[in-house]
C-alpha cells in the first residue's frame, strides 16, 4: 500500500495541473478579483472632462444604480471595448460614467471625438489616486454601483457582448428587482 | 525547401525513436538478441536526424530565412550572428528541439560508453530513453513545429527579446537542459531495473556517474541562470523564487538526495527502493518543470507564451511517463529491505536524515509553487506565494543539513566511533565561534552576516580537517579518490555559497538616487560620481550611456558605463554595469532622466554595493565541479566480474515474474 | 477563452514588454537611511498587479510607481508596515502580499511542509531503528577506503 503512495500523490498533482489548464482556458489568469465587491464604493469627487470646474462625487450619484467604466486614450484594449460600449451603453438602462484613468484630458477629448462618446458623463482622474481606492490596476475595468453606493459587480478587462448579456445585464436586472 | 527537410528529419527521427523504444523492449522480453541489437543503431540514427534538424534551424537563422515563422518571430537583420544562434533556443519551439537534441546526446553517449553493461539491461535503458524521445518529438511535430512557414516572407523579422540578448542566454539553456535531461538516464536505469527485477543493486553503480554528471550540469545551468538574472534583469537580485526558477530547483534538490542515496545503495545495498523512487522523482520534476514553463498555468517572468494544447499534451505525456513509472514502482519495487545493517550513528543514518531534509525542501518548493493554483481550485481566491515564504522555510529545512555536514566524511558505513565525531564538533565549533566573534567587529552586529561566517567556517573547517586527516593517514595516490574529491569539492562549495548568500544579503546597500553631472553619492563606503550621459550605438541598438566614476577614500576604483538601450521595435532594456570583485561587486543601473528633454541634466540611478555576492556562484561552481569530478571516478568505469552472472540470468527471471 | 479576451491579453503583453525590462529607479525624498531600508523591504514584499511577477520595488510599470508613491505617502503619514499592507489588501486583496498571511486558507501552505517532515521523520526513524536491530552492524573498519 505504501508503495502506491507516490502514485496517488502524482494523481492528485496531475488532477491539479489538469484543473490549471482548464481554469486558464476559461479565466484570465492575471485577473485579480476585487475585495470591494459588495462593499461600499470609496468616496470620490472627480472633475468632469468637459467642465473641469464641476465635479461628480459618490454622494451626488446616490439614489440609483450606475456603471463606472475605466478607460484611457493610451489603452489598447479600450479601443477593442469601445465599439461594444457604443452599441450597448444606451440599452443598459442605467447611467454609464466614463472614468478617464491617468490620461491627459486633451488626449481623452480627442479620443472620444474620434471614436464616439458612449458615456453619459466622463470624469477624469489624471493622477490615478482615486483609482487606487477603487482597486483599479489597469484599463479597461468596469464597476456596477447600486443606489446605496455599494459596488455590486466588477469586470476586469474589456466588456464584450457576451459579458454584457451573460453577466452585466443580469446583475443590473437583479438590482432593479431589489429596489423597484 | 530546406526547412521542410528539417521537418522531414524530425519525422524520420520519430520513426527511429519508435523503433528504439519498442523493438529492444520486446527483444529484452523475448530474449531476442536481434531485436535488442536495434537499440544502438536506432539511437544513433535518431540523433543524426535530430542534429540535422537542429543544424537546419541554425542555418535558417544564420541566413535570415524569414519565411520560417519561428525565425521571423525571433530574429531580424540587425541581430548579430551569435545572438541569432542563441535565438534558436530563445523561444518555445526551438528550445524544445534543443531539449530533444540534448536527450539524444545523452542517449548516444550512453550507448557508446556502456558497452560493458549487460545487453538486456542496456536495451531496456535505451528503450526507455526512446519512449521519452517519442513523446517530445511528437510534441514538437504536433504542437510546436519550429519549421512552420510564414508566407509571404516578410522583409525583416521581429526581434529576439532584448532580455535574452546576453552572453548568459547563449549558455544558460543548453547547460540547464543538459542537467534536466541528464536525469533521464538515472530514470531509465531505474525503470530498466524495475522491469528486470533482479538487479536491485548493480544498476546503481552504473547509474551513479551519469547522475553526478547530470547534477553537475544542472548546478551549472542554475548558476548561469542566476548570474544572468543578476546581470541582465538589472534588479541586482540573484534568486527570485519565481515558479520557473523553482522548476529547475526542485530536480536539483532531489538530485542532491539521489546522489547520496545512490552511494548508500551502491556501497551497502540499503535504501534500494528509495533510490529508485528518487530517480523517478528527479526526472519527473524535470518534466514537471518543462510543463510549468510551457503550459502557462503559472505566471512567471520567464514563461514561454502559453497554449492550452501544449499544456494538455505535456500533461498527458507526464501522466504516461510519470504515472506509468510510479505504478511500475508500486508493482515491482524491491519488497524486502536489503543491504547491510547500520546503527544510529552511521553514515547511512546521516544520509537518510539529509535525504529527508532535501526531499521535504523539494516538496515545500513544489507546494509553494503550486499553491496559488490550489487556491483557484478550492475557490480560496488569488494567493501569492513569494520570497518571504520560501526564504523563511528553506533555511529552516536546510539548517540540520548544514549542522550535520562536517561530520559526513568522518561517519563510517554501518557503525561509527563517537570520539572522532566529538573531536570534529569541538574543533569546527571553536573555529566557527572564533570567526563569528571576529566577524562581529566587521559587520556592525548584523546577525545574518555573523551566522554566514559561522556556518561557512563550520562547514569549511570540517572539510579541511578531513582533507588533512586523509593526507596524514593515507599513502600518496590513495588519498583522494575522484569520488571523494568530488564530494569534498561540493561540500566546500556549500561553505562558499553560505558566505555569499548570508553576507551579500545582510551587507548589501541599495540606493536610488537622483544625480546631476558631477554629483557624488556615497554607498557602502564607495563614492560614486556621476559624469553625465552620452549617446552610443551597438550592432542592433542605440543607447544612452552613463559614466560613473567610483572612488574609495579618494583612490580610483572603477569607471562604470551603465546603459539604457533601445532595440529595434523600441524595446527598452537597461544594461547595468557591474564592477566585479572577490569581496564585493559594485553595480550601477541607469534609470530615467529627471527631465526627458534634457538628457545632459540629472538622471535617476540605482547604486549598489554587494559584498561577497560572487561567492554565491562560486559555491555553485564548486558544487558543479564536485559532480563532474566524482562522476569521473575510475571505479565506475571498471566492470566488476561479480556483476556478470547476476545480470545474465535476468531474461529468465522476468518471464517468470 | 473568448477571442476578445485573448486579444486583450496579447495586447497587454505587447504593452508591457516595452516597460517590463526597464528599471524601477525611483529616487524618493527619504528622511534617513533607516526609512529607505524600511521602504525597500516593504515594497519588495508587495506584488505588482500589472507585471505580476515583479514586486513593487522592481517593477517599472506605471501602476507600480503609483503604488510605490502611495506606500511612501502612507509611511510619511506615520502608518506602520501592517497598516500599509492592510491598506493595499483592502483594495487589491491578499494577492498583493508575497508573504501570505497565516489563516484558514493558507494553513496547508504554512504547515504542509511540517506535516511532510513529521511523516518523513517517523519513516526515517523507523527505518534506522529496524536496520540497527536487523543484525550487528559491521564494526568500523580502518582500511581507509571504506569512507
Amino acid at each position: 500500500m505504501s508503495r502506491l503512495l507516490p502514485f496517488f500523490a502524482f494523481v492528485l498533482l496531475a488532477a491539479l495541473l489538469g484543473f490549471g489548464i482548464w481554469w486558464n482556458s476559461s479565466h484570465d489568469p492575471t485577473a485579480v478579483p476585487s475585495p470591494l465587491i459588495n462593499k461600499p464604493a470609496p468616496s470620490f469627487a472627480l472633475p468632469m472632462l468637459d467642465q473641469p470646474t464641476h465635479s461628480v462625487s459618490k454622494e451626488s450619484m446616490l439614489g440609483k444604480p450606475y456603471l463606472v467604466n475605466v478607460f484611457a486614450s493610451w489603452c489598447f484594449a479600450c479601443g477593442e471595448e469601445h465599439p461594444v460600449l457604443m452599441a450597448e451603453s444606451k440599452s443598459l438602462g442605467i447611467p454609464v460614467i466614463g472614468y478617464d484613468y491617468k490620461d491627459d484630458p486633451n488626449d481623452a477629448k480627442a479620443w472620444l471625438a474620434q471614436h464616439g462618446n458612449p458615456y453619459d458623463t466622463v470624469i477624469t482622474d489624471e493622477s490615478g489616486h482615486t483609482a487606487i481606492d477603487f482597486g483599479v490596476y489597469g484599463a479597461p475595468e468596469t464597476f456596477l454601483i447600486d443606489g446605496k453606493g455599494v459596488i455590486r459587480y466588477k469586470r476586469i478587462g474589456p466588456l464584450t457582448p457576451d459579458v454584457i448579456t451573460q453577466q452585466l445585464k443580469p446583475a443590473i436586472a437583479a438590482l432593479e428587482k431589489e429596489a423597484p | 525547401m530546406t526547412p521542410e527537410l528539417g521537418q522531414l528529419a524530425l519525422i524520420l527521427a520519430l520513426m527511429l525513436a519508435l523503433a528504439q523504444s519498442i523493438l529492444p523492449l520486446v527483444g529484452a522480453w523475448r530474449g531476442n538478441r536481434a531485436l535488442m541489437a536495434v537499440a544502438r543503431p536506432a539511437a544513433t540514427g535518431q540523433a543524426v536526424f535530430v542534429a540535422l534538424a537542429f543544424v537546419i534551424l541554425v542555418w535558417a537563422f544564420l541566413h535570415f530565412d524569414f519565411s520560417v515563422q519561428y525565425v521571423a518571430d525571433n530574429s531580424n537583420l540587425q541581430l548579430p550572428w551569435y545572438y541569432r544562434i542563441a535565438a534558436v533556443w530563445g523561444a518555445h519551439e526551438g528550445s524544445m528541439l534543443l531539449w530533444v537534441l540534448i536527450l539524444n546526446v545523452w542517449t548516444v553517449a550512453l550507448a557508446l560508453l556502456s558497452r560493458q553493461l549487460p545487453e538486456v539491461f542496456l536495451s531496456r535503458v535505451l528503450s526507455v530513453l526512446g519512449i521519452i524521445s517519442v513523446g517530445f518529438l511528437c510534441f514538437i511535430l504536433f504542437t510546436s513545429n519550429p519549421f512552420g512557414r510564414l508566407l509571404p516572407m516578410p522583409p525583416d523579422g521581429a526581434d529576439l527579446n532584448p532580455v535574452l540578448q546576453d552572453p548568459g542566454m547563449t549558455f544558460h539553456p543548453p547547460v540547464l537542459y543538459m542537467g534536466y535531461v541528464g536525469f533521464s538516464v538515472a530514470f531509465a536505469f531505474s525503470i530498466a531495473a524495475l522491469l528486470g527485477g533482479s538487479m536491485e543493486q548493480a544498476w546503481v553503480r552504473w547509474a551513479r556517474p551519469w547522475t553526478n554528471a547530470a547534477w553537475g550540469f544542472l548546478s551549472c545551468g542554475i548558476v548561469a541562470g542566476s548570474w544572468w538574472a543578476y546581470a541582465e534583469l538589472g534588479w541586482g537580485g540573484w534568486w527570485f523564487w519565481d515558479p520557473v526558477e523553482n522548476a529547475s530547483f526542485m530536480p536539483w534538490l532531489v538530485g542532491v538526495a539521489l546522489i547520496h542515496a545512490q552511494a548508500v545503495t551502491e556501497k551497502r545495498g540499503s535504501l534500494r527502493a528509495w533510490t529508485i523512487l528518487l530517480s523517478l522523482f528527479a526526472f519527473s520534476l524535470s518534466l514537471l518543470g518543462t510543463f510549468l514553463v510551457r503550459s502557462g498555468i503559472l505566471t512567471s517572468v520567464h514563461a514561454f507564451a502559453s497554449d492550452p494544447r501544449r499544456g494538455t499534451f505535456i500533461l498527458c505525456f507526464l501522466a504516461v511517463v510519470v504515472g506509468g513509472s510510479l505504478l511500475l514502482y508500486a508493482l515491482r519495487a524491491p519488497k524486502v529491505a536489503g543491504g547491510k545493517a547500520f546503527a544510529l550513528i552511521s553514515r547511512e543514518s546521516a544520509i537518510l536524515i539529509g535525504n529527508l531534509m532535501f526531499t521535504v525542501a523539494a516538496a515545500m518548493v513544489l507546494l509553494g509553487t503550486l499553491f496559488p493554483l490550489l487556491g483557484d481550485a478550492l475557490n480560496m481566491g488569488k494567493i501569492s506565494v513569494g520570497p518571504p515564504y520560501f526564504g523563511l522555510l528553506f533555511p529552516l529545512l536546510m539548517s540540520p543539513v548544514v549542522l550535520l555536514l562536517p561530520f559526513g566524511p568522518y561517519l563510517r558505513w554501518g557503525n561509527s566511533d563517537v570520539p572522532v565525531l566529538k573531536q570534529v564538533l569541538v574543533r569546527a565549533g571553536i573555529a566557527a565561534a572564533a570567526c563569528a566573534v571576529l566577524a562581529a567587529f566587521f559587520v556592525q552586529g548584523q546577525l545574518k552576516a555573523i551566522a554566514g561566517v559561522a556556518t561557512a567556517v563550520w562547514v569549511g573547517v570540517g572539510v579541511v580537517l578531513y582533507v588533512i586527516k586523509r593526507w596524514r593517514e593515507m599513502p600518496p595516490g590513495r588519498r583522494y579518490p575522484a569520488e571523494m574529491a568530488g564530494m569534498l569539492l561540493a561540500h566546500v562549495g556549500v561553505a562558499i555559497f553560505l558566505i555569499g548568500v548570508l553576507l551579500s544579503e545582510s551587507l548589501s546597500v541599495t540606493r536610488d538616487v537622483r544625480m546631476a553631472p558631477g554629483q557624488v553619492a556615497v554607498v557602502g563606503g564607495y563614492e560614486f560620481r556621476f559624469d553625465g550621459v552620452t549617446q552610443t550605438v551597438g550592432p542592433n541598438w542605440h543607447a544612452e550611456q552613463g559614466v560613473v566614476t567610483v572612488t574609495r577614500n579618494g583612490a580610483a576604483v572603477a569607471v562604470m558605463h551603465p546603459q539604457k538601450r533601445t532595440y529595434a521595435h523600441e524595446q527598452v532594456q537597461t544594461e547595468s554595469s557591474v564592477d566585479p570583485g572577490i569581496t564585493r561587486d559594485l553595480y550601477v543601473a541607469l534609470g530615467e532622466p529627471m527631465d526627458p528633454s534634457h538628457i545632459e541634466g540629472a538622471w535617476a540611478l540605482r547604486l549598489y554595493t554587494k559584498p561577497f555576492i560572487r561567492w554565491i556562484w562560486g559555491g555553485g561552481l564548486f558544487m558543479m565541479l564536485g559532480g563532474f569530478v566524482s562522476a569521473a571516478d575510475r571505479r565506475f568505469r571498471v566492470k566488476r566480474e561479480a556483476d556478470a552472472p547476476q545480470t545474465i540470468a535476468t531474461p529468465v527471471q522476468e518471464s517468470q515474474a | 477563452m473568448s477571442k476578445a479576451l485573448r486579444a486583450w491579453l496579447l495586447l497587454m503583453l505587447i504593452a508591457f514588454t516595452a516597460v517590463v525590462s526597464a528599471q524601477a529607479i525611483d529616487p524618493l525624498p527619504f528622511r534617513d537611511h533607516a526609512e529607505e531600508l524600511r521602504f525597500q523591504h516593504l515594497t519588495s514584499e508587495l506584488r505588482c498587479l500589472v507585471c505580476q511577477d515583479e514586486n513593487l520595488a522592481d517593477s517599472n510599470a506605471d501602476f507600480a510607481r503609483d503604488l510605490r508613491h502611495k506606500v511612501f505617502e502612507l509611511m510619511q503619514q506615520g502608518k506602520s508596515d501592517a497598516q500599509i499592507k492592510q491598506y493595499l489588501v483592502d483594495r487589491y486583496s491578499d494577492f498583493v502580499l508575497y508573504d501570505p498571511p497565516l489563516n484558514i486558507r493558507t494553513w496547508l501552505l504554512w504547515f504542509g511542509p511540517l506535516l511532510i517532515l513529521i511523516a518523513g521523520g517517523f519513516t526515517v526513524g523507523y527505518t534506522i531503528r529496524k536496520r540497527s536491530r536487523a543484525g550487528t552492524p559491521a564494526a568500523p573498519t580502518d582500511n581507509g577506503d571504506d569512507w
